[in-house]
């Protein structure tokens, strides 16, 4: 099925250059940043993560975000999800290998990276997440291509895939716990260290993935013959709604236990992100863009008439992804350093290679996103008014 | 259960193939074992032994900058710690590498400090490094055991295996650890040939002297600390100095409430027990 990501039309052809020149341009910035060190980065002794970490965090929620729609369409053999659930399934691939080439930006010492399989710590949280994302990797480019082969041929999927089909949805689960453990464990950084970290995680993810699937499938739809229906989009749309009003939820609970407590320490950090700390206000403006996107979009996706008109509808989406994007793929990475632990403010602010490193890394996996989708999209076309059975 | 030669030595060889054979699992001279076991290494005999290091540091033994300074160069100086500077010749924040250093009482102690308290107390200088904690969560975290505890308690790490995913860095609580953003050799002035120098893309802090104490000699900064401001010894050792101030003395730890158990006590108020 390969050579369907091979031929295009003009159009697909400029879309997938413009991301190679994107990806190019990311790609020179990291030989840089290889040649000089993570120096080139604006990050420091005190903010030790920054943008590259954020995108990972932000990234395996919408990876674990295909689960959303396995478990209805598989579990509950809901199949209103049939058409729609392999560009589920391949936002994710896209969406791990991003992980791994931001995890991989932000090493210091890349070349050595497979030192994690060689000296194996169960006791650290990255060894786990690694373990968990390559597996998760490999059971969505199983799934995704048995499946879609079979409905190419025009047959039923074959019985063995069940099993790996159940298992992603338990492992969809598992990579984002483990990587809220990556946080939600450490002694001292007081703003991670809650004990909802992993279920914000999950409530963050299971909106801003289908969101972003929604905003996925709607052009999809214009660009090519293979629409996933007006009933999966709504379907989707309220899967968005529960899922950020579970999302918004987690974040007041945050905010009481923080403020209510009394205990400086708690608070700082959200004090830093929302009102600014010490004089320091960069990331305000930021954080309440992403509070009002939060409020406005949640609203939109509660009103059925809003929900309902496909217009609006993605207008949501794009805010509500765009908020949680400032949400968990930025403050939520730096807050945790600010203050560090002496109390002292020390702010960072991403560098242009930093920045076109992450824009490279965006576009190899929208590359990916790309060739897969033009798969599928070939597949569904081909195989166009045929019923199939999952 | 009766097994003929051949069966024995067939399960015999693949279990010592697979490690899992009594001989396999106990011989140090296994071809799965690389490099000597702790019993066949040589000692130093003048090597300073403990079953666990620790420090005791009197703030008020410490009079004049100098005092601190002459800490602080002997450390950086010892271990080829870079030493980033800006064009007008101040500390380059950016790329800071520091394993010792000094901070005011209500940042070293942060919550310790009160609205009431003067600005003298707030602002009087303690000497902070990394705390060789009991439990330390950046070994915990570390994916590659780069990081790791010696049986003598001090938390050491391996600069050729660290990945520089920096994990540790934000593990712990006490800031102690410093990572190379860039190339450190550009930054050394005077490099010590006796000690190694990193490379860029790996984290450091102190080690409370290892390679000192090996060879008999206390650390660096106890060295050069004014007399008593700095003592190192064996805090498992009932009779040693400082497990003795230590058990009598009013002394703090940095955020012991954190469960990381520090192996640096300071005495605040200052009595006569050196």
């Amino acid at each position: 099925m390969l050579e369907k990501a091979l031929e295009g039309s003009k159009t697909y052809w400029a879309w997938l250059m413009f991301l190679g020149a994107l990806a190019m341009v990311g790609a020179y910035y990291y030989y840089q940043q290889f040649t000089y060190g993570l120096g080139l980065t604006g990050l420091h002794r005190d903010v030790t993560w920054g943008l590259y970490i954020g995108q990972f965090t932000f990234l395996v929620g919408v990876a674990a975000s295909a689960v959303m729609l396995v478990i209805p369409h598989y579990l509950h053999d809901y199949k209103t999800f049939t058409k729609i659930v392999i560009l589920g399934e391949f936002l994710a691939i896209s969406a791990v290998i991003m992980c791994i080439l931001f995890i991989m930006a932000d090493m210091g010492q890349p070349m050595r990276v497979v030192n994690i399989f060689l000296h194996p710590s169960p006791t650290a949280m990255v060894f786990w997440d690694t373990v968990v994302l390559n597996g998760y990797l490999f059971i969505n480019l199983l799934v995704g291509w048995v499946t879609l082969g079979s409905d190419r041929k025009g047959i039923a999927p074959p019985k063995w895939i069940k099993p790996w089909i159940y298992l992603s949805i338990p492992w969809a689960i598992s990579i984002h716990t483990v990587t809220a453990f990556l946080y939600a464990g450490i002694p001292g950084r007081h703003f991670w260290l809650s004990a909802i970290m992993a279920a914000r995680f999950l409530a963050s993810a299971f909106a801003g993935g289908p969101a972003l699937l929604i905003i996925l499938a709607l052009i999809v739809r214009k660009i090519s013959k293979f629409d996933v229906g007006k009933e999966a989009i709504q379907a989707v749309g309220r899967i968005v709604a529960y899922a950020m009003f579970a999302n918004v939820f987690f974040l007041g609970l945050e905010f009481f236990t923080a403020f209510y407590s009394g205990i400086p320490g708690h608070a700082e950090s959200f004090l830093y992100l929302y009102t600014g700390l010490e004089g320091h206000s960069e990331l305000v403006p930021l954080m309440w863009t992403s509070t009002v996107f939060a409020a406005i979009s949640l609203f939109m996706l509660w009103v059925p008439a809003i929900r309902k008109n496909e217009v609006t509808l993605v207008l949501a989406c794009i805010m509500l992804f765009i908020s949680l994007w400032i949400d968990k793929g930025f403050g939520l990475i730096i807050g945790g350093f600010v203050p560090n632990p002496f109390e002292e403010v020390h702010t960072y602010w991403p560098t242009v290679p930093e920045t076109m490193i992450t824009i490279g890394i965006w576009a190899i996996g929208f590359l990916v996103l790309s060739m897969l989708y033009k798969i599928a999209i070939t597949v569904r076309e081909e195989t166009a008014g045929i019923e199939i059975e999952h | 259960m009766s097994m003929d030669r051949r069966q024995f030595l067939k399960i015999a060889g693949i279990s010592s193939v697979l490690g899992l054979g009594a001989t396999a699992a106990s011989a140090t001279h296994s071809i799965w074992t690389k490099g000597l076991s702790p019993e066949e290494v040589d000692k130093n005999k003048e090597a300073l032994l403990a079953k666990r290091w620790a420090m005791v540091v009197d703030m008020s033994k410490f009079k004049t900058e100098d005092d601190f300074k002459k800490v602080f160069e002997a450390c950086h100086l010892t271990h080829n710690v870079p030493d980033f500077r800006n064009a007008d010749g101040s500390v380059n924040k950016k790329d800071e590498i520091k394993w010792i250093w000094e901070a005011p009482y209500e940042k070293a102690f942060p919550g310790q400090d009160n609205k009431y308290m003067s600005e003298h107390i707030k602002d009087m200088p303690f000497i902070v490094a990394c705390n060789h904690c009991e439990n330390p969560p950046c070994v915990r975290v570390c994916p590659t055991k780069a990081t790791f505890k010696l049986p003598n308690g001090i938390t050491m790490q391996d600069e050729h295996r660290c990945i520089g995913c920096r994990f540790c860095m934000a593990a712990c609580p006490y800031g102690a650890r410093s990572f190379n953003w860039r190339d450190p050799r550009t930054a050394i002035k005077n490099e010590n040939k006796e000690y190694p120098t990193r490379t860029k893309g790996v984290v450091e802090k102190c080690t409370f002297c290892t390679e000192r104490l090996a060879v008999g000699k206390l650390p660096a900064c106890v060295e050069a600390a004014p007399k008593g401001g700095m003592l190192f010894g064996d805090i498992e050792d009932p009779n040693s100095e400082i497990r003795k101030i230590v058990t009598n003395q009013y002394t703090i730890r940095r955020k012991s409430d954190l469960g990381t158990g520090p192996a640096i006590y300071y005495i605040v108020g200052g009595s006569d027990h050196a």
